[in-house]
């Protein structure tokens, strides 16, 4: 690694972000703060599911989010591969993408595991929208593993491209053998129990201003993790300039 | 409240993690940008 | 060579069909001389149906699960038998040369595939087998028409999704802990059908004969939609 030329980056240097992300990042943050205060403390409790139902002004929010975050991945995957607007900004845009999704994909399963704990008394039940959602959380973190496989940047972008859209695919028909399996065991009933809920105008407001919050992070997260991964690969790219150059002086100097 | 366990902890893991994977990133991009002149960032 | 999808499409069927031939044909003989599906793949398939017995601890329940751990050893082996298929093919840089020299990928995903899935029905066939010694299974001729028709698209299906999986993980460092944490979650709609339309077949638990062949219908489409996404999208996997 070429040092002469390194900098120490100072802490009020901002590397990622913009005026436009600082603007985003306390727009998210003051999301938050309400949202918490909302949340937990100022939204009624409900009629049928009492205080739990707390849990989902994040755990819904999470899942829908993730959801939009593997949509993202998979949409810009098929852009990389499309010859007119092929550019490894698409791959790294899919890539961040699916990172945030995992990650509020991850968030999301835990917290509807708590609050099943609450409302059913277990932590897990095998209905097909949960079984089909750790299917996809699988799914995505082995498409980041195939992210870290080494390889050219072209290799990595084309290798991952073909397997969002193969995950596309896949994920559907997970997802209508899980319930063709479940309606046999009738385990449906167990899920159906407590889920009703009447919200009122405040609730509503709640679960609203989560899906905007969690959106808004979405975009600051992904915007940040994006143009770090370009950091990263100029970093490869200027990294291996680096070693041909010093490679062909050493030739040179050999030739002398 | 009953259950405030479960319910905190929720939002704990939720902005938690969320906290933590930012700071992450942030982090590894100080990181890379120490060998990458700053005109050279596409975004400024 | 051009890189985009479309390249990939066969331009000129015959030569399509003619690689699928030579390459099915080719890693048959391998298998036929080297013997590892009979001497390796298969023994470890046995002693996984054997390590189910000593987990299971009860007739009553192994002659109930009988059906899903047939399928359970098939996917494990899958696995393994996918592997092998591919480092066949990296060992000396034989895919690479293949590519360059203009072998339309199609051809080479299908003959691959088609290897794979005659293998996959011998191992299933006996696999049945040892269920029936081991586990008490069995059926009637009914039942065993369905049971040769869903391992027929079951096996189709595994050996699509683990030539194309296979050949996105080719050559790739950390591939061997990479492929099933690739290929599992795939290919459970597989295991799901096959295993419903089995116990059908079996008639476990008293279950119909004709309540199997909608799974069957299920195991079907996914063999053939992953067989169409593995003809198209093995190309642009193969090209550098």
């Amino acid at each position: 690694m070429n040092t002469s030329t390194s900098t120490k980056v100072s802490p009020r240097d901002r590397v990622t972000g913009t005026p436009f992300t600082r603007g985003l990042g306390i727009l998210v943050l003051a999301g938050m703060v309400l949202l918490i205060v909302l949340g937990l403390f100022v939204s009624p409790a409900d009629v049928n599911q009492g205080e739990s139902v707390r849990i989902m002004y994040a755990h819904v929010p999470g899942a829908w989010l993730a959801y939009l975050a593997f949509i993202v991945t998979a949409v810009s995957s098929a852009a990389y591969l499309w010859n007119r607007t092929r550019s490894l900004t698409w791959d790294r845009i899919a890539g961040a993408s699916a990172e945030v999704g995992v990650l509020f994909m991850g968030i999301s399963l835990i917290t509807g595991s708590l609050w099943g704990r609450i409302t059913w008394g277990t932590y897990w039940t095998w209905d097909a929208r949960l079984t089909t959602t750790a299917f996809l959380f699988v799914t995505y973190i082995g498409y980041l593993a195939v992210r870290g496989l080494g390889g050219t940047h072209q290799q990595r972008a084309r290798r991952s491209a073909v397997l969002a859209l193969l995950a596309v695919l896949e994920i559907p028909l997970v997802h209508f053998s899980v319930e063709l399996w479940n309606t046999l065991h009738q385990e449906a009933s167990v899920a159906g129990r407590g889920t009703n809920v009447d919200m009122d105008g405040l609730m509503l407001f709640t679960l609203f201003l989560g899906v905007v919050v969690f959106t808004l992070m979405y975009v600051w997260l992904v915007l940040h993790r994006q143009r770090s991964l370009t950091l990263d690969d100029m970093l490869d790219d200027s990294g291996l300039d680096n070693a041909l150059t010093a490679r062909r002086a050493e030739a040179e100097g050999m030739a002398r | 409240m009953d259950n405030a366990g479960f319910i905190i902890a929720s939002y704990i893991i939720t902005f938690g993690a969320v906290g933590a994977y930012a700071v992450g990133v942030i982090r590894r991009s100080r990181k890379s940008a120490r060998d990458i002149p700053r005109d050279q960032r596409p975004w400024l | 060579m051009s890189n985009s999808l479309k390249g990939s499409l066969p331009k000129n069927s015959s030569a399509v069909i003619a690689t699928a031939r030579l390459i099915a044909a080719k890693d048959l003989r391998i298998e036929r001389r080297s013997r590892v599906l009979l001497n390796q793949v298969l023994p470890f398939a046995l002693i996984v149906m054997v390590m189910f017995a000593f987990a299971l601890d009860s007739d009553a329940v192994l002659e109930r699960v009988a059906p899903g751990l047939v399928w359970l050893a098939t996917l494990f082996s899958v696995l393994v038998m996918v592997s092998r298929s591919f480092a066949v093919e990296t060992a000396d840089g034989a895919l690479d040369q293949l590519r360059s020299a203009g072998v339309p990928a199609t051809g080479i995903f299908i003959g691959k595939m088609l290897a794979l899935m005659v293998q996959l029905m011998v191992l299933v066939t006996l696999l049945v087998g040892a269920a029936v010694v081991l586990y008490r299974a069995s059926f009637s001729w009914e039942g065993g028409v369905l049971l040769v028709t869903t391992a027929i698209a079951a096996t189709c299906g595994l050996a699509a999704v683990g030539t194309l999986y296979g050949g996105l993980a080719a050559g790739a460092k950390g591939r061997e802990t990479l492929l099933p944490l690739l290929l599992l979650p795939v290919v459970a709609p597989v295991l799901i059908g096959a295993t419903r339309a089995t116990e059908s077949a079996f008639g476990t638990n008293g279950i119909a004969i004709s309540e199997g062949w909608p799974w069957f219908g299920l195991l079907a489409v996914f063999a053939v939609l992953f067989s169409v996404a593995g003809a198209v999208a093995f190309g642009p996997l193969l090209d550098d």
